[in-house]
This record gives structure tokens, sequence and C-alpha cells, in this order.
């Protein structure tokens, strides 16, 4: 089953959703090592995404991709912003003119997002970021996406997870959390655990939940 | 002329180093700030940035970025992607204490040197010794 510019769609809605319903959550994570704004930031996001996509007409992914992306780069606030904004700004410069993709191609666009948030953030594997979900969760849907697709989104997202709560123990290297040194273990990482959150509504979407 | 734009997550704090810079290089430099969120609050907004930055590249030959923390830099790094290769080529982010980086850089600048020299000064602000003279 392609990925469709309506399943696009509601992917984002779903975002919006998971986002506003964890908005505590989040916020109560980035208190123990950040600023505490990291629920409010990425619930303001995409509020504003939705009122930009809403009623919007978008010929392709690519297009519908590329306003969340301006929206994440002005109204996000923190690193998330321009982190999440990269993300969607190499997606969608990747799906430009395609209104629908196989799951190989869109493994590819997430992976040239995911190569653009190293190149701006210069975070591996281990720092205690949104990478440590990002980079197994993506290598599995590389891996699994020519095979059965329910199976391949459920590795993905089961990857994710553990990616994420690998970051728990992690003593954090980036940002306003890597100011508290070792104080920083024994916390999982917002943004870690937000793109957790994404990539389960991106599954959803994908399988043609509405 | 290589202007300076200072980028703080508070639209005050932007303005305010942004000023002192520029008073402490006689007004000989071309310095703005910019910083807080799109609706107000504390944060850094890349368009914004852009703005500003498209505005001293028109009147400047070069700019030096000095952002003051994590996020900043990379609203900054981002911004730059919007640019032509061609005036992305003539901003630099400086790695640099922002008052004290933005103070020297503009200082710098007000001398007449080029993106690299100021770039350079700006960074070597971190070495500043306030107390111990």
């Amino acid at each position: 089953m392609p990925f469709t510019l309506e399943m696009g769609r509601i992917a984002l809605a779903k975002m919006d959703q998971a986002v506003e319903s964890h908005r505590e959550y989040l916020t109560e994570l980035d208190s123990a090592i950040g600023d505490a704004d990291h629920g409010i930031n990425m619930s303001r996001g995409f509020r504003k995404t939705m009122e930009k996509i809403q009623g919007a007409e978008h010929p392709d992914l690519g297009a519908l991709f590329r306003d969340v992306a301006m929206v994440m780069m002005g109204s996000v606030g923190g690193a998330s912003g321009p982190l999440y904004g990269t993300f969607f700004m190499k997606v969608s410069q990747k799906l430009a003119g395609k209104d629908q993709v196989e799951l190989p191609q869109l493994a590819e666009a997430l992976q040239e997002g995911l190569n653009g948030i190293v190149a701006l953030g210069k975070a591996q594997v281990g720092d205690k970021t949104m990478v440590d979900t990002l980079v197994p969760a993506l290598s599995t849907l590389a891996a699994e996406a020519e095979g059965d697709e329910r199976s391949a989104w459920d590795k993905t997202v089961a990857a994710a997870e553990q990616g994420m709560t690998s970051t728990i123990p992690l003593v954090a290297r980036k940002g306003r959390a890597s100011y508290l040194g070792e104080r920083s273990a024994g916390h999982q990482d917002p943004g870690a655990t937000s793109t957790y959150l994404l990539l389960n509504c991106l599954r959803a979407a994908a399988l043609g939940e509405s | 002329m290589i202007g300076i734009l200072v980028v703080s997550h508070s639209a005050e704090a932007a303005r305010g180093i942004a000023l002192i810079a520029s008073q402490m290089s006689g007004g000989g430099a071309f310095v703005r700030g910019v910083g807080g969120s799109e609706d107000g609050g504390l944060g850094t907004s890349v368009p914004q940035i852009l703005e500003v930055l498209q505005e001293l590249l028109r009147a400047c030959e070069g700019v030096a970025v000095v952002p003051d923390l994590g996020s900043a830099v990379l609203s900054a790094r981002s911004a730059l992607e919007f640019l032509d290769p061609s005036e992305a080529a003539r901003v630099a982010v400086a790695d640099a204490p922002a008052l004290e980086g933005a103070m020297m850089g503009a200082v710098e600048s007000s001398l007449g040197s080029d993106l690299a020299k100021v770039v350079a000064t700006a960074e070597g602000a971190r070495n500043l010794e306030k107390t111990r003279h």
C-alpha cells in the first residue's frame, strides 16, 4: 500500500493529537533535565501546523511537509524547532512532486530527514537525543521496507521505543541537559520521546488507520 | 564592513547586547539583535533570524552571527540553509560568548577587518579576563 498525500495529512493530525495528549508528560520529562518547555513547544508547533495545513491545498507530499517544516522553524522556539523543521524540510525535498510513495522510498526520505538532523545538531547515538530514537527506527524501516508492511512498521516502532528508553541511563552530551553532566542520567530524553510519539503516528497513518 | 548579528533566546537580551556592542565599537559597526519566539516568548525563530540576516547582508559585505546558547546556534544554522549559496558564503556563526563576542567582533569590524578576522576576534572573547587585572 503506497503512502499517500491523504495519509500524510492523517499522520500530521495524529501527531497533533499525540503531542497534545502527551503535553504534560513531555514537559515533565523536560523539567527533569531541560527547561520544561518541550511539551508546550511541540504542542504549539503542531497546533500551528494544523492551522496552516487545514484548508490548504497541497499538490504533493513534498509541499505538505514543506509547510510543516516552515511552521516548526518559526513557532517551536527551542532546539526542537530547527531540528524537527530540518527533518521535515529534508523529507519534503525528497518527496517533492510525489503524491504517493512506496515504503522503501518513504524510508529513504525519512533517512534524509535524519541526516539533516545529524548535520545540524551533530548528535550521535548515545548523546541522549532524538537521534537515539531515529537511528534504530529508520535503519529497521529501511531493512524491512521490502517485506510485509505491517511487520515493517511494527518492528520500526518497537526499535524506536527501545531507542527512546535507551536514553534513560545516558549522560546527555547535547543541549541544556548536557550542562547537568552526570545528573542527566536516570531520565528519559524528552526529544527521543516526542520522536517516538511521531513515528508511532506515522505508522498508524501508513497502515491505513484513520 | 562586516555586520554582527546577535541571536538570543530573549528579544530584550538581543537588543541590549547589540546596543552595548554597537556603542563599544564607537558606533562604527553594523550590529543587530534578534531573539525571542514568534509569539513574544523566550526562544528563537528561524524566519525572524533569516529576515534580519538578509537585511544585514544587503548592507554589509559579510555577517558574523553570535548566538547565545545551543538552540540559537541551531536556528542560526538553519537560517543559513535558506540563503543562496553565494549569500551563505558571506555568513559565519561564531563560537563565542554572546555579549563579549559581539562586542569584540564589533570593535574588530569597525577597524575594517574581514569576516574571518572578525569571527576569530569574537571567538577570542572567551578568554577575556574581567577581574584579574
